[in-house]
């Protein structure tokens, strides 16, 4: 299959203060080199308040509005409704929040949005921890892993609680579009770029952002660290249209949930009935997923294993 | 001109529809829901052309009406108590964004005990959020306040947030002559929005931000710069509104027979018009007391009140609120007010309609009795009764 091309243009200017390694920073890059320059991004309080540098200066090309921390969902369907009583049908709308703002804080804004048909696009970039703070647990926290606020020791093995599953919550709204990103795989982040840019109505990125401090790994490994969340099963990719699973990545056998692990101080932890346990849920979670999927629209030729699979319609 | 029978909620709707407000959003609570009901009643008869914003709370009413606003779009949004206290963080950010945003607040008591009744705590208790607020008395003065408070908010100096509150039911609900300016007379009066401060497209811009000491302390004196002028602009926006309707609003402050008077009593809403029939008949007994309108809360009508202490011995403030530990809001400003001048009256602080409680006339001429012949408790809650299960240790 024929490589895509990742859009040339920069709408993220390189004196940005985000972390060396930071998968946020690579998130936006990546999503605005696909949204183009036509684009408003509102951006509540998260580690990219602090990315697009203070005043007077923006790391950004393009508009970005600051919001409360639970309120991104509320700021783009009015951003939505202003563009569109300014006649700015061709103007891309995109809330850019992180975890915390989107699956606990801000789900009631959310929630609104997707229930309203705000015509925009909302990326919940996920670091799995409130990392701005300094990695205090939030609801997208993955069990097992250390944070400030649940340290490991005698009494305490990290995080007790199962990670929130946003894409389920968000599929309940019946989004226009919804798919998980991730942005060691640029060419399936920019069709399904493409693919929702081209799409009207409420389009939800769930978006895999390594954070080497948060995640207590060394800054080069954070493409390697991505590439290996998928292709263990534990962040697989795929979008959600018109209701259908599509699952963008996939192949044979996936490889072990320790490999993940390993690579990262959070999990150093857990020993090997965690680890197996871990295991059995990636295992089960990525059937369930395989079982939902649509047919597919692209047969893999026999004996493909973990290739790239085109994106439906793109 | 045409005359309609409108309630105050309808006249903020009236007043909505001729600013030609193309984004609104809401989010319905008693005894605002009047309001909203009619500006949708008007979108979906095509007389009002907006996008109306329909939110899953106050709070994203607020954000929903922010963001519309960092484009450049003139925006309403309507609420009332526990709503107006759920936007607590986002009347910040209003202010802070110099986002020009009207909004009606309908004045109502905060839970609990739950209560829908008149009572502007609600209100008061954003005093400090960088908002102008208004308190009307009259349907009629909804309708003319929401007119020029858009162009107060919108006026390149001001560029703040504004309120124009209403007492829960007496106003809200209750049905009054209102005239309703053509909406040419208005147009002539209210251009378009300019866009300021505004987030420009294809423009590397942020609105928001964050600072460091170097610069925050600038950006809050800007905008207390800017509350600053509003006596003086809003004396000019006045003056053009009564140019181009024939009506006049009083400014910040208007006074009623306080000429040669021993005691004047401030009032706000709707507590005025009782006041002034209290006053009437006072008068024609031969007592010499006389009343001042407290339009604006915010900003404080501060030479209003040096100009009112310069000739008057003793003046009760009454609050339709009350601040634990202190006195009533209006009376706390008003004493700070008039502390720096040479001749100090005495200023006493009244509690009184909290929660809905009627302002009679008969608990009014109390308050001016005391007002003129005793020494009255600081501050006193008028009109109490014993009710079952309430202590007051005391």
């Amino acid at each position: 299959m024929a490589k895509l091309t990742i859009p040339a243009g920069e709408w993220m200017y390189p004196g940005h203060s985000a972390c060396p390694g930071c998968g946020a920073a690579l998130a936006m890059r990546l999503l605005l080199k696909g949204l183009g320059p036509r684009t408003i991004v509102a951006v509540p309080a998260c580690c990219w308040t602090v990315i697009a540098t203070p005043y007077p200066t923006t790391a950004l090309g393009v508009p970005m509005l600051d919001n409360p921390i639970e309120a991104t969902g509320a700021s783009i369907s009015g951003l939505r409704a202003a563009a569109d009583v300014l006649g700015w049908k061709d103007v891309q709308i995109v809330g850019f929040a992180g975890d915390g703002g989107t699956a606990d804080i801000g789900l009631q804004a959310l929630s609104g949005m997707l229930e309203r048909r705000t015509n925009a696009l909302y990326v919940m970039y996920d670091n799995e921890a409130y990392m701005n703070t300094g990695v205090q647990r939030s609801g997208a926290t993955p069990t097992g892993a250390w944070t400030t606020t649940t340290p490991v020791g005698p009494g305490s093995r990290g995080k007790v609680e199962a990670k929130k599953d946003i894409m389920a919550i968000v599929r309940a709204h019946h989004p226009a579009y919804a798919a998980t990103l991730n942005p060691s795989f640029p060419e399936d982040f920019e069709r399904k770029v493409a693919r929702a840019k081209g799409i009207e109505g409420p389009r939800f990125f769930h978006v895999f952002a390594p954070c080497p401090p948060g995640w207590r790994y060394s800054s080069e490994q954070t493409i390697a660290l991505g590439r290996l969340a998928t292709d263990t099963g534990l962040f697989p990719l795929y979008e959600v249209v018109d209701g259908e699973v599509h699952v963008t990545r996939k192949g044979g056998a996936l490889k072990p949930v320790r490999e993940y692990l390993d690579g990262q101080g959070r999990f150093a932890h857990l020993d090997d009935e965690e680890v197996a346990r871990l295991q059995e849920q990636v295992r089960a979670k990525w059937e369930a997923l395989l079982a939902e999927e649509a047919p597919p629209r692209t047969v893999p030729p026999p004996g493909a294993s973990l290739r790239p699979v085109p994106v439906a319609g793109a | 001109m045409t005359q309609l029978v409108l309630s105050g909620n309808a006249a903020q709707a009236y007043a909505v529809r001729l600013a030609r407000v193309p984004v609104i959003s809401a989010y319905p609570i008693t005894p605002q829901t009047t309001i909203v009901e009619k500006l949708a009643d008007f979108v979906a008869d095509g007389s009002l052309p907006a996008q109306f914003i329909k939110v899953e709370s106050e709070h994203s009413a607020l954000m929903a009406v922010l963001g519309a606003s960092a484009l450049g779009v003139r925006t309403y949004t309507a609420t009332s108590s526990q709503g107006l206290l759920l936007m607590h963080e986002l009347l910040h950010w209003a202010s802070g964004m110099r986002a020009p945003v009207v909004m009606g607040v309908v004045n109502r008591a905060v839970a609990p005990p739950w209560s829908i009744g008149a009572d502007h705590t609600d209100t008061i208790a954003q005093r400090d959020t960088g908002w102008i607020q208004f308190y009307a008395e009259s349907n009629q003065e909804v309708l003319d306040t929401v007119l020029t408070a858009y162009r107060l908010a919108e006026d390149p100096v001001v560029r703040l947030p504004v309120m124009v509150t209403e007492d829960a039911f007496y106003l809200s609900h209750t049905l009054e002559p209102v005239e309703v300016p053509e909406s040419g007379v208005v147009d002539a009066f209210l251009p378009p929005r300019e866009p300021r401060s505004v987030l420009q497209l294809d423009v590397a811009s942020r609105l928001g931000s964050f600072t460091g000491p170097v610069e925050y302390v600038e950006f809050r004196r800007a905008v207390a710069a800017a509350m600053a002028q509003v006596p003086e602009r809003l004396a000019e926006i006045e003056e053009s509104y009564r140019a181009h309707t024939g009506r006049a609003l009083g400014g910040m402050m208007p006074l009623y027979r306080t000429e040669d008077a021993d005691a004047v009593l401030v009032t706000m809403g709707t507590a005025t018009t009782t006041a002034r029939t209290v006053v009437d008949a006072l008068r024609s007994e031969g007592q010499k007391v006389g009343l001042a309108k407290l339009r604006v809360f915010r900003p404080f009508p501060v030479g209003e009140f040096q100009r009112l202490a310069a000739r008057v011995d003793r003046i009760g403030v009454l609050d339709r609120s009350y601040t634990f530990g202190g006195l009533g809001a209006a009376a706390t400003e008003a004493r700070a007010a008039i502390y720096p001048t040479p001749h100090r009256p005495v200023v006493a602080s009244y509690l009184a309609g909290i929660g809905g409680r009627d302002v009679t006339p008969a608990l009014l001429r109390g308050i001016f009795r005391s007002l003129l012949e005793e020494e009255v408790p600081d501050p006193m809650w008028s009109d109490l009764a014993p009710v079952p299960g309430v202590t007051v240790h005391g």
